[in-house]
């Protein structure tokens, strides 16, 4: 993985898993790697990877089960509020972007349908 | 556990590190850094008890750094230190006498991850294959702390990563290590702390995250303000 050094690292890691739970690629109750071993996958300091996981505990995404390791929390409600959490984040990004450029918010969405119905046609 | 007070060491006139202090905890993964002639190699040869402090001492566990401490310290300096005639094979048994915490079974495994194989010449080696050996046969040790100087010089990226692996392997919560490199990027994501080392002083040592966190910065943008211009000369 390619990492924005200026961003820490540890947020980055966590952006990651939480995107793996969002599209499904981890389903709830998956069960994590260890810190050590995410330490090793993602090429980054093993505190790091352990800060990784106290946060994702700490936010509820995630549970430790003492000494059997990190699982992707079993909550559907809470997993549907990541959804929307990220949903949410990329939208203000989108739309500060945009309005920093100059957009009317008729010519946003006007674009946004635009480019929503091209990418729908190209997926069927 | 491993500590330098007021360490300084002058070779003539000259003087190559001049009063650090720096107290350095297991269970991290540092990056010490700063251009050639900062003082990195020989803050690190005097922890390693290769080079006697001029004045200023340096500690390991409270005591000073003699025959004691070579036990749980595995330094490996930057140039190679091997006979001409040695193979890798040799270089293995040649460790494995001298460190009790030596395992040729890990330093075949890592010899084979380093597409290294035993009866290889080190007379015939390349630097990146030099560079390959001394870290396999570095990391085959379990030793408490380990000090690399400069182990990503003359290493192609695909050789790096496999060099990363093992380092990150060999670290733990009862572990110090210690790396020294002027490839700041490579240690980006892999030390917890950074340490400057600046014209023979400690300009300052920054847990990375917190220097993302609270200063939008990274450890090479960092490096640029220390050394780079504008920086505090």
């Amino acid at each position: 993985m390619k990492y924005d050094n200026a961003i820490p690292i540890y947020l980055q890691v966590i952006r990651v898993i939480e995107r793996d739970i969002v599209t499904g690629r981890l389903a709830p109750g998956d069960k994590l790697p260890s810190a050590r071993d995410l330490a090793l996958v993602h090429g980054i300091n093993p505190n790091t990877a352990a800060r990784v996981y106290r946060e994702l505990e700490q936010s509820g995404v995630c549970f430790t089960r003492r000494g059997l390791g990190t699982f992707v929390t079993e909550d559907e409600g809470r997993i549907r509020a990541l959804h929307e959490e990220m949903a949410d984040d990329i939208v203000s990004r989108f739309v500060s972007e945009i309005m920093e450029i100059g957009m009317t918010r008729e010519e946003t969405i006007s674009l946004l349908e635009k480019r929503i119905e091209s990418c729908s046609k190209a997926e069927n | 556990m491993l500590e330098s007070r007021e360490l300084t060491k002058k070779y003539g006139s000259k003087t190559a590190v001049d009063h650090v202090s720096i107290s350095l905890e297991p269970g991290h993964i540092y990056a010490m850094l700063g251009p050639n002639g900062s003082g990195k190699t020989t803050w690190m040869k005097m922890a390693g008890g290769l080079v006697k402090p001029t004045s200023g001492e340096i500690l390991y566990n409270g005591a000073p750094i003699g025959i004691n401490s070579k036990r749980d310290i595995a330094y490996m300096s930057t140039e190679p230190y091997f006979y001409n005639w040695m193979t890798a094979k040799d270089v293995g048994k040649y460790y494995q006498d001298f460190f009790a915490d030596f395992s040729m079974e890990r330093y075949h495994e890592l010899l084979e991850r380093m597409e290294l194989t035993p009866d290889l010449k080190t007379k015939a080696l390349s630097s990146g294959m030099m560079a390959k050996l001394k870290i396999a046969v570095t990391m085959a040790r379990d030793a408490r702390v380990y000090l690399l100087d400069e182990p990503l010089n003359g290493i192609d990226l695909l050789a790096r990563d496999e060099i990363m692996r093992s380092i990150l392997q060999s670290s733990g919560s009862d572990k110090l290590l210690l790396i020294s490199s002027h490839l700041v990027e490579e240690l980006e994501t892999i030390a917890d702390y950074a340490i400057f080392l600046k014209q023979s002083h400690l300009i300052e040592i920054v847990a990375t995250d917190t220097l993302r966190e609270e200063q939008g910065k990274s450890v090479a943008d960092r490096y640029r303000e220390i050394y780079g211009h504008g920086g505090e000369n």
